[in-house]
């Protein structure tokens, strides 16, 4: 394990992985949810926490040069003052590093109408996987060539490690309003969600909790969210006065007309704050409930959540398991929370089963395996139920392109026999 | 399927065939290197599916942005590709990389691309990236293939964003510092500057649009064309610089017989000349404030690019990787030249 300071250091890491032929693997945080930063086969672990420092801001241009090791939250706090802020808010912002973000393509709740970190990355200097250090992308909006910066964005450090990244600053909105909405049958909220989509609305957030995770949140928090609900809808929506009247009154009117029982609007920022931080608290709430839980982030279009939060409900009382909801409805993200003791006896063949079961029927509705979490270790045997095997074939060559020597965090994202027919490929070691 | 019989019968040519290029309307065919001596080839066209609700469609590469844009405005949506020239087609628009006019307020062209299907350069249909609006299962195909001018495969279809009509759109100029209007205006979604006016465009609700008009004293654009046509001309180029270095930019373009109009905020810069030579003078202002043109239209002397491509080891591989033989689009980028031996420093 090393704590490389500059890109300097990163290289020169990465240069000896390279001459021992040593896999490496490199690590925020560790706030990661499917095992993209853990290490295996020995593998030589870059931590970046001590790369965290912001090194430009400019606020007219709206955009930042930091290190991978900067806290999500600290830049926007660290820039608030200027009347900007980083978009992209993960659960875990408190506590996730922009490196992370980028090699898993994070989201956050406010990612429905601001794009996930991609959308938010205009330049990123990475060391490759030879050691070399190039920069991908720039503060132009077009390079020469190939978009290698989109390429890398998402790549959970199998393409190499960011050791500078230029993120889009975003203007603070001049308005914002925060609505719950609460509601007494489950699929009402599902519907009012594909209704608001359906109406043109595209909030900056559209979240939903079920009744067990609002309890567990109100008992954690104390937001003042109604512990008889079925389900909750927390829906913001910002921007210039006019629209986020109309939005908002239209909003409620859609939430009343699918049942909901109160659509109460935050009066000031405090109200705003208390909200999110319930909202951003579930998966702390949930360890009142049980000691474990696993987390799944599948997508489905916006049209299927009715029937597929259904289903899910229906898979967890097949195995007998408490499941909780709490996720990014807006964009069909979710998260269901399969919560459990791990300490009881079979329990993990019972929740591998189940999860197994949610990923199918999500894929079956026309859903991907993750939104925002990444596959890592986690989901990367699943990738054969949304890929064939020449999609496969095809983005191992992509990643050999950056990686020919797989060092750098092998064994993520591709299932093993991703790579098949050799058929017209140049033998490793050519000129080409 | 109709379509995935012609995608199979496309396959097999490309997998035959020594050279290919996939051929659209032709709108934009001087980005990139001339190719000649390829099979041309072309892919279908029609919307597949359109789900309103979803704000997704999924759209054959043939199509014509004119019939998608036709197709959403149905349900009263559109997708913000805002090609010079509606005739362009969805794959092409993709290919050559071009973000639409209102990219300052809606965002760049590979942020509208959800998922690609395309066939390799060995014969296969593959599929990268997803029909959701959020995904990062897997590789992110779709960003990859923006730009790619035909040299990673041939775009079959692809699925993309969709968003609601904005309730209204409205053209303004205003005599005020144009870079202040960048601050003053962070909502606009376009700011057009041509060294003398600027132009904006409003798009959203009529009382924001009154609101900020008010706000920042604007005036209505004056009645004639329209004020957001691009500049036009037999020899084209667009530069891509820094936003921040725009007014250092306009200062090298004023001397030169050129027309020109700068997207404020964004650092996309249209150069339109009747003669080449304005448009390769134009680049070299490009360089000298750390930015590039690339050839549009015309100036067939004008190299493409006129700059080097960065992480060109990377690139190559990528394109070797995809591409073995060099077959697809041969000549568009340029040629490559021998790449480190795998697995040595660059």
């Amino acid at each position: 394990m090393c704590f490389p300071e500059s890109t300097d250091d990163v290289a020169f890491a990465v240069q000896i992985a390279n001459q021992f032929k040593m896999p490496f693997v490199a690590r925020g945080s560790g706030t990661g949810l499917a095992g993209g930063a853990t290490p295996l086969d020995g593998a030589l672990v870059i931590v970046t926490t001590r790369m965290n420092r912001i090194i430009e801001v400019d606020p007219s241009a709206r955009y930042a040069w930091v290190e991978p090791g900067v806290l999500n939250l600290d830049l926007t706090r660290a820039v608030t003052y200027l009347g900007v802020h980083y978009a992209p808010d993960p659960s875990s912002q408190q506590a996730c590093t922009i490196g992370g973000n980028v090699g898993t393509n994070a989201g956050g709740p406010h990612c429905l109408a601001a794009g996930v970190t991609s959308a938010h990355v205009l330049a990123v200097d990475v060391v490759l996987p030879d050691g070399s250090i190039e920069r991908l992308g720039s503060l132009a909006p077009d390079t020469p060539g190939l978009d290698l910066r989109g390429g890398f964005v998402g790549s959970e450090g199998t393409m190499g490690i960011a050791t500078r990244i230029a993120v889009r600053l975003t203007p603070n909105p001049p308005e914002i309003r925060t609505l719950l909405a609460d509601f007494t049958a489950i699929d009402d909220a599902s519907a009012a969600v594909s209704a608001i989509i359906a109406a043109g609305i595209v909030p900056a957030a559209l979240e939903m909790m079920d009744a067990q995770i609002t309890r567990a949140v109100e008992d954690f928090v104390g937001a003042g969210f109604p512990r008889d609900a079925e389900a909750v809808l927390l829906v913001e929506v910002s921007g210039l006065l006019g629209g986020v009247e109309i939005e908002s009154d239209a909003i409620d009117r859609v939430c009343r007309e699918h049942g909901a029982r109160t659509v109460r609007v935050a009066v000031d920022p405090d109200e705003r704050a208390l909200l999110w931080k319930g909202r951003k608290s579930a998966f702390g709430a949930v360890a009142r409930i049980a000691p474990d839980y696993y987390l799944h982030d599948a997508v489905v279009p916006r049209t299927k959540l009715v029937p597929v939060i259904r289903r899910v409900y229906e898979i967890a009382e097949q195995y007998e398991l408490i499941c909780m909801n709490v996720f990014h409805a807006g964009d069909g993200n979710l998260h269901p929370l399969l919560v459990f003791d791990g300490r009881e006896p079979g329990i993990w063949d019972r929740v591998h089963a189940a999860g197994d079961a949610i990923l199918t029927a999500c894929i079956e509705a026309g859903g991907v395996l993750s939104g925002e979490h990444g596959i890592g270790l986690e989901k990367r045997d699943a990738m054969t139920l949304v890929f064939d095997a020449d999609d496969l074939d095809l983005q191992a060559r992509v990643r050999d392109a950056f990686d020919p020597d797989g060092l750098a965090n092998p064994e993520k994202i591709l299932p093993k026999g991703s790579r098949c027919g050799e058929i017209q490929r140049v033998p490793e070691g050519a000129w080409i | 399927m109709a379509a995935g019989a012609r995608w199979a019968e496309l396959a097999s040519t490309v997998a035959a065939a020594d050279a290919v290029v996939a051929v659209g309307a032709g709108t934009h065919a001087d980005i990139g290197g001339a190719v000649v001596g390829a099979t041309e080839v072309t892919v279908p066209a029609g919307i597949v599916a359109f789900e309103p609700a979803d704000m997704t469609a999924t759209v054959n590469a043939g199509t014509t942005f004119a019939e998608l844009a036709h197709a959403l405005a149905e349900a009263g949506q559109e997708c913000p590709l805002d090609p010079r020239d509606a005739e362009a087609t969805v794959g092409g628009i993709v290919a050559c990389g071009l973000s639409g006019a209102r990219r300052l307020g809606l965002g760049p062209l590979r942020n509208q691309l959800l998922e690609v299907t395309f066939v390799t350069a060995d014969g296969r249909v593959v599929r990268g990236g997803g029909p959701t609006v959020k995904n990062v299962t897997g590789y992110d195909i779709p960003r990859l293939f923006t730009g790619s001018l035909g040299t990673l495969g041939i775009l079959v279809q692809v699925i993309v964003r969709t968003q609601p009509i904005a309730a209204a759109s409205q053209w303004f100029r205003s005599v005020r510092d144009p870079f202040d209007l960048v601050a003053a205006l962070p909502d606009a979604a376009t700011i057009r500057w041509d060294g003398t006016e600027t132009h904006i465009l409003l798009e959203g609700h009529q009382a924001d649009i009154d609101a900020q008009v008010c706000a920042v004293a604007l005036e209505p654009a004056l009645p004639g064309p329209q004020p957001g046509t691009l500049p036009d001309g037999p020899h084209r180029g667009r530069i891509s610089v820094e936003p921040n270095r725009i007014s250092e930019l306009a200062d090298g373009l004023r001397g030169l017989d050129a027309r020109w109009a700068a997207e404020l905020g964004v650092g996309t810069v249209h150069i339109a000349a009747d003669d080449p030579v304005a448009v390769s003078a134009a680049r070299d202002v490009a360089h000298h404030c750390g930015g590039w043109l690339l050839r549009e239209a015309g100036a067939p002397e004008l190299d493409p690019f006129g700059a080097s491509f960065p992480a060109a080891a990377v690139q190559r591989r990528l394109r070797t990787a995809l591409d073995p033989t060099g077959k697809l689009s041969p000549g568009r980028v340029p040629a490559t030249a021998p790449a480190s031996p795998v697995g040595a420093a660059a």
